[in-house]
């Protein structure tokens, strides 16, 4: 089989989409939060605008529904001066019966500059960004289970804030691993950055042996897990988990894998924990660790912003 | 239609015979093979100078898509493209809509097929109603229309009581049931488990999916003595079973797919929707496994899979994209393949394609049983003439079939597939004749 070029950059090695972590270089990553730090001071002006992406036109398709992630972009990209367009797809042509590269076709023809896809298939982006123009940049906004990319890189903003060094770091990620497109942007994150000790934790059904090739240690003891950390992301547990017959309950998942104040003391004392969100307290979360000291969910959200309007600056500099 | 075909390396794997010389056709049989009969006038002289001279190839799974499908496969177009590739002989699951558990519609496409006399069909049987794995079918009506066999195509029986009385109502009349091993529940994610579908996020098709249903079609064949045909194995584990039940002497064949026995989940790649196959693609250690049993004869024959998936169908995020590749016309290359990475001779790589198949069909075929896949004075001449030395792209305009994606695309994998069909011959007529040049 041929080796194919990784589809999210051009023959310079510049980011023309951005469709996962994975396959990134170091140097393309470090760029990306290093821009978001530059923007990070826009969001604090009264003005908050610059003109980098005036006269664009930014499409968020959103095949599934959010509003909290479609919202940041939105003010990411009105805070670069673009146009942004909502499409609520879930709603619109695909109850329609259009298929998704017909959307694509006639969204084109529109003259769009950027599409920001998310899906409920692993994979979308990648037939999006293979089909559009070449000259509209695609960014994931989440595809099923894949990849979760600008959530990856808000997370690693967020490390970075708080703990500068990456190369020290033990980074617990705890909860149902094997659904989540943000663990797995994560992880690649993680590792790309130089993350020496990556732990994957949760019980056997959502958290597979399998996780390990990614370059993660698999704990299934939460004790065991988020001992000594230095960083613990938890993630959101869907209830469909308990119908599909992953879980018995969720009261006997926050037991065990719930994180309390308890089982925060085993980690280092100026542990950061970062959730995703939205939040489920008392799934997954203890209210008292998610409002307390070592909560940084909120700077999350707020990094959110800087770290997608470089995301889209960066992919609007760069020519396919 | 009197033919000569000159000059060619004769070859057939059912006798070893592999000799330079002619074949002599006449009223849609051999009549003499490798010297001509001084009397002999053909109407028709096929040089086949550098060529192999092969029995037809006969396919144990294709899907032509007739009836219900028409959009993605119409029965000519298929049986042009399985002459294209060599195979005179091919078996169709019936998982058409509707689906074969009617004898008229057996009938039906049995009469069609020979009208276009493009390639001999002989379809498998619906095992029960619908397929819906509740009632059975009228096996021995059905088998009256043409049918050589029952199957439950991709659907598997949910209720092994129900398994259990068809194999034991096929055993009564020596009826083969064709069964692909997979646990309905199991079987239903997208990719095969593993590291790859772990980091691409793609729901994961456990090996047990397959070893559990071989543990119990193995037991259910051992306590009623009926005769299973395992279709497309997928993975080490499974060779390990049937490895196993043959040599407890069940009456247990088997098969894989070209694309099993060359690619493997990495190929998968950024998401590309033409590795979305059933059975899914697995790992390196199974692929290798389904390699050496199918040279050392614990699997009987090798497949072409094939099913015609449209443009609409397959253009679409992995997990959405329809299951399925063409692959009548790249059958033969693709054994070819496999036989010269495996250092195997020619005859026997064949055998893969030709006698063994037969050999799986047995009775069912009639009085074609003792001919079909051979090359016999006296037998029927379904023959195929092939260039070994020529290599090809395959591209979608260059295919006969109304499928047009397949992993094996040159546009995808910049790899040429060796071996080039020049004639296909089915009773002695000339079904598929090489542009020249």
């Amino acid at each position: 089989m041929l080796n194919k070029r990784n589809p999210q950059l051009n023959r310079q090695g510049e980011l023309i989409h951005l469709l996962s972590i994975e396959g990134l270089p170091r140097d393309v990553v470090t760029h990306i939060l290093d821009t978001a730090g530059t923007f990070l001071s826009v969001n604090d002006r009264e003005v908050k605008k610059v003109p980098l992406l005036r006269g664009k036109s930014v499409f968020n398709l959103f095949f599934e529904n959010s509003t909290r992630t479609r919202t940041t972009f939105e003010i990411a990209a009105k805070r670069l001066s673009a146009d942004v367009i909502n499409l609520d797809i879930a709603k619109s042509s695909a109850s329609k019966g259009e298929s998704l590269l017909d959307t694509i076709a006639n969204l084109s023809a529109m003259h769009a500059d950027m599409f920001v896809v998310r899906h409920s298939e692993s994979g979308a982006p990648y037939l999006i960004a293979q089909h559009c123009a070449p000259h509209v940049h695609v960014v994931n906004a989440g595809d099923g289970r894949h990849a979760h990319p600008t959530q990856g890189l808000l997370d690693m903003y967020t490390i970075r804030h708080f703990k500068q060094d990456f190369t020290q770091l033990s980074v617990a990620i705890v909860g149902d691993i094997v659904h989540s497109r943000v663990a797995r942007s994560d992880i690649h994150a993680l590792t790309t950055l130089g993350v020496p000790d990556i732990r994957a934790v949760g019980p056997k059904t959502l958290v597979p042996g399998d996780l390990q090739g990614m370059g993660v240690r698999v704990c299934h003891d939460m004790n065991e897990g988020i001992k000594d950390a230095d960083v613990i992301i938890m993630l959101r547990l869907q209830s469909e988990r308990m119908s599909g017959g992953m879980l018995p309950s969720a009261g006997e998942f926050y037991k065990h894998y719930g994180l309390s104040q308890d089982k925060l003391r085993l980690a280092k004392p100026d542990a950061i924990v970062m959730h995703p969100g939205p939040i489920n307290r008392g799934v997954e979360i203890d209210s008292a660790v998610a409002d307390g000291s070592h909560s940084v969910i909120l700077p999350q959200v707020t990094f959110g912003i800087a770290v997608r309007m470089a995301v889209m600056s960066i992919l609007a500099g760069n020519d396919a | 239609m009197k033919i000569l075909i000159k000059n060619g390396r004769l070859i057939d794997p059912a006798s070893g015979r592999d000799e330079l010389g002619d074949v002599v056709i006449a009223g849609g049989r051999i009549l003499a093979l490798g010297s001509v009969p001084p009397d002999f006038q053909p109407n028709r002289t096929i040089d086949a100078s550098g060529c192999i001279v092969a029995p037809g190839l006969v396919d144990l799974a294709a899907r032509l898509r007739e009836p219900g499908h028409e959009h993605e496969g119409m029965l000519e177009s298929e049986l042009n493209a399985a002459a294209a590739g060599g195979v005179t002989s091919l078996v169709c699951p019936p998982d058409t809509d509707p689906t074969l558990d009617e004898p008229g519609l057996v009938e039906m496409l049995k009469f069609r097929a020979r009208k276009l006399s493009l390639c001999r069909l002989f379809p498998l049987g619906a095992l029960t109603r619908g397929l819906a794995g509740e009632v059975l079918t009228e096996m021995a009506e059905l088998t009256e229309a043409g049918c050589v066999g029952f199957s439950q195509a991709e659907v598997p029986v949910a209720d092994t009581l129900v398994l259990l009385r068809a194999l034991q109502y096929a055993a009564t009349f020596g009826y083969t049931v064709w069964l692909r091993p997979q646990d309905g529940w199991l079987g239903k994610g997208i990719a095969a488990s593993g590291a790859v579908a772990t980091r691409l996020g793609l729901s994961g098709v456990p090996v047990a999916a397959e070893t559990v249903a071989l543990l119990t079609i193995i037991e259910l064949v051992r306590t009623t003595g009926a005769r299973v045909h395992l279709c497309r194995l997928s993975s080490a584990a499974g060779v390990a079973l049937l490895r196993a039940a043959k040599a407890e002497g069940l009456p247990i064949t088997a098969d894989v797919s070209i694309n099993s026995l060359h690619l493997t989940d990495v190929d998968i790649g950024y998401f590309n929707p033409a590795m979305r196959l059933t059975p899914p693609l697995r790992q390196g250690a199974d692929r290798a496994a389904l390699r050496a049993a199918l040279a050392d004869g614990t699997i009987d024959a090798l497949v072409s899979d094939h099913t015609p998936v449209d443009e609409d169908a397959k253009n679409l995020p992995f997990g959405e994209a329809e299951p399925g590749a063409t692959g009548l016309e790249l059958l033969l290359s693709l054994a070819l393949k496999w036989g010269s990475d495996s250092g195997l001779a020619l005859p026997a790589t064949l055998a893969r394609v030709t006698s063994n198949p037969v050999r799986v069909l047995g009775d069912a075929l009639g009085s074609l049983s003792s001919s079909a896949g051979q090359l016999v004075a006296g037998g029927v001449a379904d023959v195929c003439v092939f260039d070994p030395s020529q290599t090809w792209a395959v591209t979608a305009l260059g295919l006969l079939s109304q499928g047009k994606h397949t992993p094996f695309a040159f546009e995808s994998t910049g790899m040429a597939l060796p071996g080039r069909v020049r004639a296909t011959l089915v009773a002695g007529t000339v079904a598929y004749e090489a542009p020249a040049g």
